[in-house]
């Protein structure tokens, strides 16, 4: 039960994109394509799953054992850029294909704030590892429902007659505004 | 004269938010208010200056291959400063920035200008870029917040202005996105202009 409740909380209610304000720059830079922003999806929860898993096991036996918990900001941005290198090239070397297919989102992935700040917040809400996880993939498919959903919207978007001054960025962050606005909705529901 | 180019940029020219969009997650995150917006952008102006400074007095030690992880290094310190001073000095505030204080670290703005202007330039000029730069970001955070608390609550910085029926919306999240394109929108008008 409780895992469900944090698995529709994450991606409905306070969905990472549209409520919390997480990963906001790759949601406007790479959702002009439908297929680029689900390969950014899938890029996202790789690293995002990975991620949540070592830094929570760094925090739980590294830092506070040893009373370094404000270590944490600059130990857990290491933590992300090296792992974003390490899936890299371990990524190359096993699998060319999946690697040709998210490669160019990886680096990306060191300043996507998501995966920083979910990190951050499977600390600071308790969760025990398999918490972490749950959380830590259901915000991944919050995050690619929100950036697909987006595309789509703007895939369309480029058919339209849009006034001059609010053509590109101004009107899809409108757009970002209503879609927001329907994910609204969904509070209350657990 | 170019110094005074190299300040101002910031503040309309290059905007790091209603131009470059840059660091546009805590620009939505934070700013229900205008005073929130006010403390976010000076925070990020402070580890913008400071790690622009150090950026540009290391540039020439830091081996060409590891300098973004050597940044990373740099800038996640001086978030960690303004992390731990404003638990301490400003609880209130620090409360209401939550999460958005350990982002400062991957703002693409601190990294961007660290990589595009202090590991290139003197010390003196990369300070005014990363003041100026701060400040742009600052104003531009003011600015949306003010806009938003306006339309919202009906207050700037905590003062009543208006009664009445009040847009509610633009305090929760969706009107976040609404109010930046608008303004994103008026900027650009200007810009061109």
């Amino acid at each position: 039960m409780e895992y469900f409740v944090i698995i529709i909380g994450s991606i409905f209610v306070s969905n990472i994109v549209l409520a919390q304000f997480l990963g906001i720059c790759p949601f406007v830079g790479v959702s002009g394509k439908l297929s680029t922003s689900v390969g950014m999806g899938g890029a996202v929860l790789f690293v995002l799953t990975l991620a949540t898993m070592v830094t929570w096991i760094l925090q739980y036996y590294v830092l506070n054992p040893f009373g370094l918990g404000f270590m944490q900001t600059i130990v857990f941005i290491l933590v992300i850029a090296s792992l974003v290198q390490m899936v890299e090239i371990i990524l190359k070397k096993v699998s060319p294909s999946l690697y040709s297919a998210l490669g160019v989102f990886l680096p990306l992935i060191t300043t996507n704030c998501a995966v920083l700040g979910v990190a951050i917040l499977t600390i600071q809400k308790d969760f025990n590892l398999l918490e972490g996880v749950v959380y830590a993939i259901s915000n991944a498919i919050g995050f690619t429902l929100a950036i697909v959903l987006f595309a789509g919207i703007r895939e369309h978007l480029d058919l339209m007659e849009v006034p001059k001054g609010m053509k590109g960025v101004p009107i899809a962050l409108v757009v970002a505004g209503i879609l927001a606005l329907s994910f609204f909705g969904f509070t209350g529901l657990v | 004269m170019n110094q005074i180019k190299n300040f101002t940029k910031g503040f309309i020219k290059e905007n790091p938010v209603f131009v470059l969009l840059l660091g546009l997650c805590p620009t939505l995150g934070v700013t229900t208010s205008a005073i929130n917006g006010l403390g976010m952008g000076l925070a990020t102006t402070f580890v913008l200056f400071m790690s622009n400074l150090v950026v540009s007095v290391v540039r020439d030690a830091i081996p060409n291959k590891v300098r973004i992880p050597s940044f990373i290094i740099i800038i996640a310190s001086f978030v960690t400063v303004v992390e731990l001073v404003m638990q301490a000095y400003l609880p209130g505030l620090f409360e209401a920035l939550g999460l958005f204080i350990p982002l400062i670290v991957v703002n693409c703005i601190v990294l961007g200008r660290a990589e595009a202007f202090a590991s290139k330039n003197s010390v003196g000029s990369s300070l005014i870029d990363g003041l100026g730069m701060g400040l742009g970001f600052a104003f531009a955070l003011t600015l949306l917040g003010g806009v938003r608390e306006l339309l919202g609550a009906g207050a700037i910085f905590g003062f009543n202005l208006l009664e009445g029926d009040l847009m509610l919306v633009f305090i929760l999240a969706p009107g976040a996105f609404i109010a930046l394109g608008y303004l994103v929108a008026i900027i650009n008008k200007f810009n061109k202009a």
